[in-house]
């Protein structure tokens, strides 16, 4: 059993577990204090505390210095102050000397109302800085999909923990030393040319404007403002579980109604769906998956199982980086949002009568990677991107807000159709466990012919970092293999690699949480409890659907009728699949 | 797929400097301190072999190879100078020492002479603080040197 110890804080006795820190201790009693560099997301069970920033210090009676809360561990009789005179002033300075080596850029910066340390510095009532010392100048790094601008970093090294220990990416490291030292990739080299995956996290854990992912909001004012442009939009799964944060409403809360509302107001002339695109992708997906399958039954030695997902752009760019050797094993089919690309642009197009260069294909994501997915070459006819631009759903809200609606009350509306109608198999993409389930439902009954009693696949479901379930295929067993973050993602794909893997089909996100928890989405500030929320909105939304089953999408079964033929056929293979790319520096022999 | 240029035996010697710690990462400074005495220096090739070899992200030994100021990036001299500017040399006259050898060798702190001979650069306390000031050159270290000594040092240098 664990030794309880008894405590005082700020005059209230606690009494917490030994090796408590002072901070977990404070927060017991409903004492915040306040923090830069500390993160802890419980759920990971990852504690960042490297009390670097020392905003956390807090009096403890007999003891010469302060004590940073977030590192120092509970003693027995302990008298601790948090937010004693002493604290303040000592707290006051720290953040006068670190505001006197960050730019005074708040009018502007892409941070700012959301920003950890604006928001600390407003509160300990910061009015001038007195100390006048050199400043940092870092030449800002623009990738396709992530902004640094290190200038503002403030070295709480939190992104270097989602990338290092939790994604095992690699891409960024702490460099130098004393004033000089900074985050930044090898050889402070562009994130472009890194290991980077743009998952996101990174950003989504920045405490102050140095990371923020590459706003195209302004773009699409002007293409929105543009009267000779058929502007359309998609908007993925994850972002009507998490919109309506931005607005206040409860974490949870599905928004979808309402976010359709918003987007036609603003100006789109169609609003789809890319859960869609999603029924697209399990055609495709769950018709390559029998495919390997049946000939593994056969006795071909040849084919690739397990078949790996390949929806996630993240990871899509992981392997591509770190396991090219085995980029032949993850299905061939694109993403979602790189579905609806060419079906919009090639067939809807057609159906509106609008010419592919007066079509603009907007997608609203949780997700920063799709910014860079969309650029992708494989992915343009002649240059002209399938998906022109993808906007976060942070982005999004901050686009609500500037054309003045209240979010809160507007009116529920449905999307607009062919590509607005989909199943609560498309729906349950955005979050881990959800592409191969909907995958399952869907194989299951071409593969038995038999229709699915109960369509919800409990064992795929779950918040765990790594899961597996065994699902019955009519007396075939298959084994299925779930992994979110892409920490876990590595594990699994080791065991593949070395032949220890008895998977038949692997679903891989490389966010925590799946897309719900994506680099884009609404941040949750190291709360991570506001992940399976999320994730059951998307469920109860699944189970809300009169169509569960992405092959019984009419619009779906309309659109191989009229246009694609059937699934993984010749037009398929050209619009709806890709290939992969070795990126893994190669050190070559002189 | 970028690649990295690096001679056959260079990348054979670095695979073996790694294998002699169990390419362990933990072993990372260990190993960057070899490669130096090695190669004379850590370019990114090296570091991206070693890198690989330990199972690190080369950000990682990235970070390492500039958080200590001994290793360094670019190709040190045949005789690399170090003048220590530790405190107790520091107030021993040791920056007159370091104006000398610039002044000698016409190049800055952290750079090489044109014949690839010395490379000078600060290091902070050797642990001989009796000797101070202190300068090393290669293996050798020389204590208690005066400005007005830097000539006949460096003379013992030129054959």
């Amino acid at each position: 059993m664990e030794q309880m110890i008894k405590l005082t804080i700020d005059n209230k006795e606690v009494e917490v577990a030994k090796g408590t820190t002072m901070l977990t201790a404070a927060k017991q009693i409903g004492v915040e204090i306040p923090t830069l560099c500390h993160m802890h997301l419980e759920d990971m069970n990852i504690e960042h505390n490297p009390g670097g920033c020392r905003i956390c210090v807090v009096e403890v009676d007999g003891r010469r210095n302060l004590a940073p809360s977030c590192n120092s561990k509970c003693e027995a009789g302990m008298n601790i102050k948090t937010h004693s005179m002493r604290v303040l002033n000592a707290r006051k300075t720290v953040m006068e000397l670190m505001l006197s080596d960050h730019p005074f850029d708040c009018l502007v910066c892409a941070k700012s109302g959301n920003c950890d340390l604006q928001t600390i510095a407003q509160n300990l009532g910061v009015r001038e800085i007195h100390y006048a010392g050199a400043k940092s100048t870092y030449k800002v790094d623009t990738s396709p999909a992530i902004i640094r601008d290190m200038d503002k970093c403030i070295m709480c090294r939190r992104c270097e923990t989602m990338c290092n220990d939790v994604q095992t990416v690699g891409a960024l490291s702490a460099i130098n030393r004393g004033f000089e030292s900074v985050v930044a990739p090898a050889f402070e080299m562009d994130l472009e040319k890194s290991t980077c995956t743009y998952c996101g996290q990174c950003v989504a854990v920045c405490p102050t404007g140095a990371l923020t992912e590459k706003d195209h909001t302004n773009q699409l004012i002007r293409d929105l403002a543009n009267p000779n442009k058929t502007v359309v939009v998609q908007t993925a799964p994850a972002v009507r579980a998490a919109l309506g944060e931005e607005f206040g409403m409860e974490v949870g809360t599905l928004v979808t109604g309402k976010m359709v509302t918003a987007l036609r107001n603003l100006g789109f002339d169609s609003v789809f769906d890319t859960d869609f695109a999603a029924d697209l992708t399990i055609m495709e997906e769950g018709t390559e998956l029998l495919q390997r399958l049946g000939a593994h039954l056969k006795g071909d030695k040849d084919v690739k199982l397990p078949i790996l997902t390949s929806c996630c752009p993240g990871w899509v760019n992981f392997f591509e980086h770190h396991f090219p050797e085995m980029k032949d094993i993850p299905s061939t089919a694109r993403s979602p949002q790189q579905m609806f690309g060419p079906i919009a642009k090639n067939y809807l197009a057609k159906e509106m009568g609008v010419k592919r260069e007066d079509m603009i294909v907007v997608s609203i994501m949780p997700c920063l990677a799709k910014k860079y997915e969309c650029q992708r070459d494989e992915f343009k006819v002649d240059g002209d991107p399938d998906v022109n631009y993808s906007i976060s759903t942070r982005e999004l809200a901050n686009l609500i807000k500037q054309a003045n609606m209240d979010f809160v009350t507007l009116p529920e509306e449905d999307f607009d159709n062919p590509m607005g109608e989909s199943t609560g198999a498309g729906v349950i993409f955005g979050t881990t466990g959800g592409v191969i389930e909907a995958a399952t439902r869907t194989a299951y009954e071409v593969y038995t012919g038999k229709t699915l009693e109960k369509v919800d696949f409990n064992a795929l479901r779950g918040m765990e970092g790594i899961r597996s379930a065994k699902v019955d295929f009519d007396g075939l067993e298959l084994n299925i293999g779930i992994a979110h973050g892409l920490g876990n993602a590595r594990k699994l794909l080791e065991e593949v690699r070395d032949g220890k893997s008895n998977y038949h089909a692997i679903e891989i996100m490389a966010c925590p949480g799946g897309c719900i928890g994506g680099g884009g989405q609404p941040l949750h500030h190291g709360d991570t409890s506001v992940l399976a929320k999320r994730a059951a909105a998307l469920y109860r939304e699944d189970a809300g659907k009169a169509i569960r089953k992405s092959h019984e999408n009419p619009y779906i079964i309309k659109l191989y009728e009229e246009f694609l033929g059937k699934p993984c056929g010749e037009l398929s293979h050209k619009l709806l699949h890709t290939h992969y790319f070795d990126k893994k520096n190669e050190i070559e022999i002189e | 797929m970028a690649k990295i240029k690096l001679a056959k035996d260079k990348i054979e010697k670095l695979i073996d400097i790694c294998k002699s710690f169990n390419n362990e990462g933990s072993e990372l400074i260990n190993v960057l301190h070899q490669a130096q005495h090695n190669f004379g220096y850590l370019p990114a090739e090296v570091q991206e072999v070693v890198a690989r070899e330990l199972d690190v992200s080369v950000a990682h030994v990235y970070g390492v190879v500039t958080f200590y100021s001994f290793f360094t990036m670019v190709p040190m001299g045949e005789f690399p100078i170090s003048v220590c500017m530790g405190t107790a040399c520091y107030v021993r006259g040791a920056e007159k020492v370091l104006e000398e050898l610039k002044k000698h060798l016409k190049v800055p702190i952290g750079e090489t002479t044109e014949d690839g001979k010395f490379s000078i650069s600060c290091l902070r306390c050797v642990g001989a603080c009796g000797l101070a000031p202190v300068v090393t050159i290669g293996e050798r270290t020389y204590g208690r040197v005066a400005a007005g000594d830097v000539a006949d040092i460096l003379k013992e240098y030129q054959n």
